[in-house]
C-alpha cells in the first residue's frame, strides 16, 4: 500500500523492544492509534493497536522471522488506506491491497516479505472523458469524469473528503491515476485515484429501504429467502457443506454490477479457482466476462493473520467506492470467522482479557460496524448504490451457538443456515429450509408483484407451507413408517419431496442448473403445484396414493433443471400429466 | 557464535534466557549441555530482556549452566536429490547409518506461502483403485486431503494401499512419496518400512521418523522438514511427490503441550487458538504452480480422538483441506475393507478431475446417485429398527436394500485389489440397476439410455 508523503506530519522514529509473532513492541515512539508504520530494517508494513504508557503495540502485515530488537520503527503518521481508481476491477489483492499478480513478477511464486508494488498500475493511460466543464462548481463525491475501465464505466469523483469548489481547469484524454485532470479554483488538484483510510465508512447523503432484490439465479436463495440489494446475510456451516460453493455461485449469478470477493484466511486453491473460471464465464445480463466486474482480496489461511484481519476492511472500503459511483455492489467474505480469529489472535498477543471463548470483548461491535456498512443508500453524487454484504461464517464443531455465529445473527437480516446432513447425502444448496430466514420477505413482495407474477407470494407460502407440514409428518413417520400415515398427507409428502428435489436442489457444477432465472423458478414451482392440484384432486376423488406415485410423466419434471430452453418440455409434461391424471380419474 | 549461560528458568519444552544481545525471532537456537550434546530449539519470543525458546528435543539434561547459542537465521534443512531413499529421524538426521546429506541447496523450513495467482489448478485424476475414493470422492494431483480415523482403524493400510496404487492414468511419470511419522509406534513403523521395502517404494521415497518415544517437541518440525523436502523435489526437481503425514493427531497434541508451557490463553478444549493458523502453514503446502512440472499431493492421517468428528483436531483440518476421507468403525465391524464411510467424506477437488476428458462423462452424475440412494437407505435402517420392515413401503424396502449393496460391493475390496476407474463405475452401473430407473432422478436421461446396463443390453440385442 502506497502511503502519500507530504501530507503527514513526521513523527519520531521508535525502537523495537519485543517481538513475539505478529505483534511487536516499540519505544520511544511518538504514535496515534491505527497510524501505519515500517517496521525493522526491511521495512515490513505494520499498524499501531495498541499505546500503554511508553509502549507502541504494533501489528505487522508480513512475516516478522529474523526481526531482533533494537530494529527502528518509522511513523508514516498515516492510516491503513486504500488505492481507488480505474485499474481495480479484474485484480487481485492480498489483505492490504498489495498486487498479487505484480507481486509474483517482483517475487516469483511464494509470498516473500518486504516488497512492496504500487496497488493501482503507476504506468497505465487510462482515457478520462470529462463530465464536467470549466466553470462548474463540484462537490465531495461529484462524478467530474469517466474511463471505460472494463465493461464497466470507472466513475471519476471529487473525493469525498475534497471541499469541492469551481473548476479552474478540466481535462480530456489519455492519463495515469496519478496525474491530475481537474483543477479547482483554490488550486486542489484531483487525479483518478484517491485514497481511502480502510477503517474509516465513506460518507454517503442517506440510507435507502432495501426494497429491490439481489436475484441470484439461486432457487432456494431468490425463492425462499430472498436478500435485498443493500442487505446483509449470513452463510454459517461446518467444514465442506457449501459456503465456498455458495458464495462462488453468488460471485457469478447474483445481479449486482460489481463483485468484490474476499478470501479470508481460506484456502489458496478456491482464489485460483475463481481467478481461472471467472474469466471464461459470462454473465447472464450483460454476455461480458464476469472477471470484468470483479475484484479479488486473497489473504489465505497461511499468509499473515494481522493482513487476514485488515483483508475485509480493504474489501467493505473498494465496495463502498464503487457503490458511490451509483453501482449495484455484492461484497462475499469467506470466511468472517477467519476474520475474528485473526481478531482474537491478534488480541491474545496483546493480553488482553478474553471474552467469550477468547474472543476479544469488541467481537460484536467489530461485526456490527462492518455490516452496518452494507446498505441501499444515496450516494452523495444524488445517484443510488448499494453495497449488499454477505459472509460466510465457519463454526467450529458446526455448532451454531459459538459467539462468532451468534453475533452474526443478532446483526444481519437474512440466515442461510446450512446444514451437513443435507452436504452429506448431497443435498445441495445444503441450505436448511427449516431454519433458514429472510427478513426482507415483506419489503420485496411489491417488487415480485410487479416483476415476477402477482401470483408469485402466495405460491412461495404454499412451498413454504408444504415443506413445514412435511416436517410434522415425517416425525411421524418415523414412529409408524408412511403406510400409516391418511391419504391426503401421503400426497403431500410426495409433492414435499418433490419440492425438495427439483426446486431446492440445485447443482453448481451444471452448465445449465448453476443458474436459473426468476421466470423459469416460477414455472417450475408452478408445475410442482399443478401436480399437487391435480394429486390431491385425484386422491379426492378415490384415487389410491400408490396409484399417484406411479404417474410416470412427474418423473420427468426434474430434468427440466438441466434444459436450457425448457418451455416446450414443460408444456408437454404439464399435458402427459394431465392425460394420466385423467386416465387414473376414469379408471 | 557467542554462547550465554543466562538460563533463568526452563518449564516444559521452554527455556527463558536472559541478558542477550539482540536476537531475532525465529532464530535457530543451539543448547550445548555440559557433556557436549547439542539439542536444537527456536526463539518463540524475543525482547531485550528476555528470550523464550522453544526446544525441540526434551529439555533432560539442560540446566542453568548450560549454554546457549543464537544462529543468527532461522531453522535451514539442508535438501538434495540424494535424499530420495534415506530415512532420517524427526528432526532430520540421518537413522539409516549412512552418511548426512550433503546439500544442494538449503531452504527455510516454514515454507513462504504461494502465491495464489502462482498457483495452477489441479485436475489429473488420480486413480487409486479404491472404488470408495476414485468413484466418489475422486482426487486430483496437488489436492490435500487427509484420512480422518480412530484408533485401531486400518487407516495405515488404507494409505499405503493408495501410496502403492496411485497413478495417473496415462502418465508414466511415478509419485516420489515423502513420509513423515509423528509420535507412532514402532509396530507402525513397522508396517510402513516392510511395505515401502517390499515394494521398492523406498527408493522413491524419503522417509521422516518421529517414533511415539521420541520427543513430541520435534514433532512440531517433522512435519514443515518433510514438505520442505517435498517442495524442493516438487518445484525445483519436477517429481510428483505424494506427501503423507501420520499422525497429525500427535503433533497437535505437541502443539497443545507446547502453549500450555506459555501459559496461554487455551481456545476450544485446551489447543491454543492459533492452531487453524498453524495447521494451515502444514496443508497449504500443497499444489501446483504455474510452470512447474511437479506438483505436491498430501495425504494426512488423522485419528479422531473418541471418534468424534467434531473434536478441534479433525474440525480444524477439515477447515482446511480440501475435502476428508473417513474410516468408520461400524464398518470395520461388519468385517468391510476398506471401512470408508462415503457420506461424511468429501472430495473438494473431484469437479475438477473428473467427467469427459478425464475420467468418463457420467462420472459426476453416478457419484451424486450413489450418495443420494445410499444415503436414503442408510437412513431407514434406523426407522426399520423402530417399525420393522413390513411397514416400509416398496420404494422404501429397494432403497434399503441398495445400501447393503452398496458397502458389500462398492465399499468392499481386497487390500491389493486395484479397480480401474471404468470398473468401478460399470460396478456403480450395476447396482444402480437394482433400483427402479425413474428413481434415478440425479442423472440425465441421456446418460441413463448410454450406460444404465437395461438400455446397454437392449441396444446390443
Ligand atoms: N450447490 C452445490 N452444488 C453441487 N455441489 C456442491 C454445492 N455446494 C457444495 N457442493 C459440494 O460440497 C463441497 C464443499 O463445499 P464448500 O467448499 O463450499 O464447503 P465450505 O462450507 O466452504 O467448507 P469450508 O468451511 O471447509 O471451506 C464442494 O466441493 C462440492 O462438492
Ligand atoms: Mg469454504
Amino acid at each position: 500500500m502506497e502511503i502519500k508523503k507530504g501530507k503527514a506530519t513526521k513523527r519520531k522514529k521508535g525502537i523495537l523492544k519485543r517481538i513475539s509473532g505478529p505483534v511487536v513492541t516499540a519505544v520511544n515512539m511518538d504514535a496515534h492509534m491505527y497510524d501505519v508504520v515500517k517496521v525493522g530494517d526491511e521495512e515490513l508494513m505494520g499498524e499501531v493497536i495498541k499505546i500503554d504508557g511508553d509502549d507502541t503495540i504494533i501489528q505487522v502485515y508480513e512475516d516478522t522471522s529474523g526481526i531482533k530488537p533494537g530494529e527502528p520503527v518509522e511513523n508514516t503518521g498515516l492510516s491503513l488506506a486504500v488505492e481507488l481508481g480505474p485499474g481495480l476491477l479484474t485484480s487481485i489483492y492480498d489483505g492490504i491491497q498489495r498486487p498479487l499478480e505484480t507481486l509474483v513478477e517482483k517475487m516469483g511464486d511464494f509470498i516473500e516479505r518486504g516488497v512492496t508494488a504500487p496497488c493501482l498500475n503507476r504506468e497505465k493511460k487510462w482515457e478520462f472523458k470529462p463530465m464536467v466543464k470549466k466553470g462548474d462548481t463540484v462537490h465531495p463525491g461529484t462524478i467530474i469524469g469517466e474511463v471505460q475501465e472494463t465493461n464497466i464505466v470507472h466513475r471519476i469523483m471529487v473525493p469525498p473528503n475534497t471541499p469541492g469548489g469551481e473548476i479552474r481547469e478540466i481535462k480530456s484524454g489519455m492519463f495515469t491515476v496519478e496525474e491530475t485532470v481537474c483543477v479547482l479554483k483554490d488550486a486542489t488538484e484531483i487525479t483518478m485515484m484517491q485514497r481511502w483510510p480502510v477503517r474509516l465508512p465513506r460518507p454517503v447523503t442517506a440510507k435507502l429501504n432495501p426494497d429491490i432484490p439481489l436475484i441470484t439465479g439461486q432457487r432456494i436463495l431468490d425463492g425462499l429467502f430472498p436478500i435485498a440489494k443493500g442487505g446483509t446475510a449470513a452463510i454459517p456451516g461446518p467444514f465442506g457443506s457449501g459456503k465456498t460453493v455458495t458464495q462462488q455461485a453468488l460471485a457469478k449469478w447474483s445481479d449486482a454490477e460489481i463483485v468484490i470477493y474476499i478470501g479470508c484466511g481460506e484456502r489458496g486453491n478456491e482464489m485460483t479457482e475463481v481467478l481461472t473460471e471467472f474469466p471464461e464465464l459470462e454473465d447472464p445480463k450483460t454476455g461480458k466476462p464476469l472477471m470484468e466486474r470483479t475484484v479479488l482480496i486473497a489473504n489465505t489461511s497461511n499468509m499473515p493473520v494481522a493482513a487476514r484481519e485488515a483483508s475485509v476492511y480493504t474489501g467493505i472500503t473498494i465496495a463502498e467506492y464503487f457503490r458511490d459511483m451509483g453501482y449495484d455492489v455484492s461484497l462475499l467474505a469467506d470466511s468472517t470467522s477467519r476474520w475474528a480469529e485473526a481478531m482474537r489472535e491478534i488480541s491474545s498477543r496483546l493480553e488482553e482479557m478474553p471474552g467469550e471463548e477468547g474472543y476479544p470483548a469488541y467481537l460484536a461491535a467489530r461485526l456490527s460496524e462492518f455490516y452496518e456498512r452494507a446498505g441501499r443508500v444515496e450516494t452523495l453524487n444524488g445517484t443510488n448504490g448499494s453495497v449488499t454484504v454477505i459472509g460466510a461464517v465457519s463454526p467450529p464443531g458446526g455448532d451454531f451457538s459459538e459467539p462468532v455465529t451468534q453475533n452474526t445473527l443478532r446483526i444481519v437480516k437474512v440466515f442461510w443456515a446450512l446444514d451437513s446432513k443435507l452436504s452429506q447425502r448431497r443435498h445441495f444448496p445444503a441450505i436448511n429450509w427449516l431454519n433458514s430466514y429472510s427478513l426482507y420477505i415483506d419489503v420485496l413482495s411489491t417488487w415480485y408483484d410487479e416483476h415476477v407474477s402477482t401470483e408469485w407470494n402466495e405460491i412461495r407460502t404454499w412451498a413454504m407451507e408444504i415443506l413445514q407440514k412435511e416436517d410434522e409428518l415425517l416425525e411421524i413417520v418415523q414412529l409408524v413408517g408412511s403406510d400409516a400415515l391418511p391419504e391426503e398427507e401421503q400426497v403431500t409428502i410426495e409433492v414435499a419431496r418433490m419440492i425438495r428435489e427439483i426446486f431446492l436442489q440445485q447443482n453448481a457444477f451444471d452448465p445449465v442448473d448453476t443458474y436459473c432465472s426468476m421466470t423459469k423458478q416460477y414455472d417450475m414451482l408452478k408445475a410442482i403445484r399443478g401436480f399437487a392440484d391435480l394429486a390431491y384432486a385425484a386422491q379426492k376423488a378415490g384415487v389410491p396414493p400408490s396409484q399417484i406415485m406411479t404417474v410416470k410423466s412427474k418423473n420427468e419434471l426434474p430434468q427440466i433443471k438441466f434444459i436450457k430452453d425448457y418451455e416446450p418440455e414443460l408444456d408437454r409434461i404439464m399435458k402427459d400429466l394431465d392425460e394420466e391424471f385423467n386416465r387414473l380419474r376414469t379408471v | 557464535m557467542k554462547e550465554y549461560r543466562t538460563i533463568s528458568k526452563i518449564a516444559g519444552p521452554l527455556i527463558f534466557v536472559e541478558k542477550t544481545e539482540p536476537v531475532g525471532y525465529s532464530e535457530l537456537v543451539n543448547i550445548v549441555l555440559s557433556d557436549g550434546t547439542i539439542k536444537r530449539g527456536q526463539v518463540l519470543d524475543t525482547s531485550d530482556e528476555i528470550v523464550v525458546v522453544q526446544v525441540f528435543e526434551t529439555t533432560t539434561g539442560i540446566g542453568k549452566d548450560s549454554g546457549v547459542r543464537f544462529a543468527g537465521e532461522t531453522i535451514k534443512m539442508p535438501v538434495s536429490k540424494n535424499m530420495l531413499g534415506r530415512i532420517l529421524s524427526g528432526s532430520g538426521k540421518p537413522k539409516d547409518g549412512g552418511p548426512e546429506i550433503v546439500p544442494e541447496k538449503r531452504l527455510d523450513i516454514i515454507g513462504a506461502a504461494i502465491n495464489p495467482y502462482a498457483r495452477a489448478l489441479p485436475e489429473d485424476f488420480i486413480q487409486t483403485g479404491i472404488s470408495t475414493i476414485d468413484g466418489t470422492n475422486t482426487i486430483v494431483r496437488g489436492q490435500k486431503l487427509p484420512i480422518f480415523s480412530g484408533s485401531g482403524l486400518p487407516h495405515n493400510q488404507i494409505a499405503l494401499q493408495i501410496a502403492r496404487q496411485s497413478k495417473v492414468p496415462g502418465s508414466t511419470e511415478e509419485f516420489a512419496v515423502v513420509f513423515a511419522a509423528m509420535g507412532i509406534t514402532k509396530e507402525e513403523e513397522n508396517v510402513f518400512m516392510q511395505d515401502f521395502e517390499r515394494t521398492g517404494a523406498l527408493e522413491r521415497a524419503v522417509v521422516f521418523l518421529n517414533l511415539a518415544d521420541d520427543p513430541a517437541v520435534e514433532r512440531i518440525i517433522t512435519p514443515r522438514l518433510a514438505l520442505t523436502t517435498a517442495e524442493y523435489l516438487a518445484f525445483e526437481l519436477d517429481m510428483h511427490v505424494l506427501v503423507i503425514l501420520t499422525d497429525m493427531t500427535n503433533y497437535c497434541e505437541a502443539l497443545r503441550q507446547i502453549g500450555a508451557a506459555r501459559e496461554e490463553v487455551p481456545g476450544r478444549r485446551g489447543y491454543p487458538g492459533y492452531m487453524y493458523t498453524d495447521l494451515a502453514c502444514i496443508y497449504e503446502r500443497a499444489g501446483i504452480i504455474k510452470g512447474k512440472k511437479g506438483s505436491v499431493t498430501q495425504i494426512s492421517i488423522l485419528t479422531m480422538p473418541g471418534d468424534d468428528i467434531t473434536h478441534p483436531i479433525p474440525d480444524l483440518s477439515g477447515y482446511i483441506t480440501e475435502g476428508q476421507i473417513v474410516v468408520n468403525r461400524e464398518l470395520h465391524r461388519k468385517g468391510i475393507y476398506p471401512p470408508i464411510n462415503v457420506l461424511p467424506s468429501l472430495s473438494r477437488l473431484m469437479n475438477l478431475g473428473i467427467g469427459e476428458g478425464h475420467t468418463r462423462e457420467d462420472h459426476k452424475k453416478v457419484s451424486d446417485q450413489l450418495y443420494a440412494a445410499y444415503a436414503e437407505g442408510n437412513d431407514l435402517r434406523g426407522l426399520v429398527a423402530i417399525v420393522g420392515k413390513d411397514a416400509l413401503s416398496e420404494r422404501d424396502r429397494m432403497f434399503l436394500e441398495f445400501a447393503d449393496l452398496f458397502e458389500d460391493r462398492f465399499v468392499r475390496q481386497g487390500a491389493d485389489e486395484d479397480r480401474s476407474i471404468e470398473g468401478t463405475l460399470d460396478l456403480s452401473w450395476d447396482l444402480l440397476a437394482h433400483l427402479p430407473e425413474e428413481q434415478l432422478v440425479r442423472i440425465d436421461r441421456d446418460l441413463i439410455h448410454k450406460y444404465h446396463p437395461n438400455h446397454r443390453r437392449k441396444a446390443e440385442e
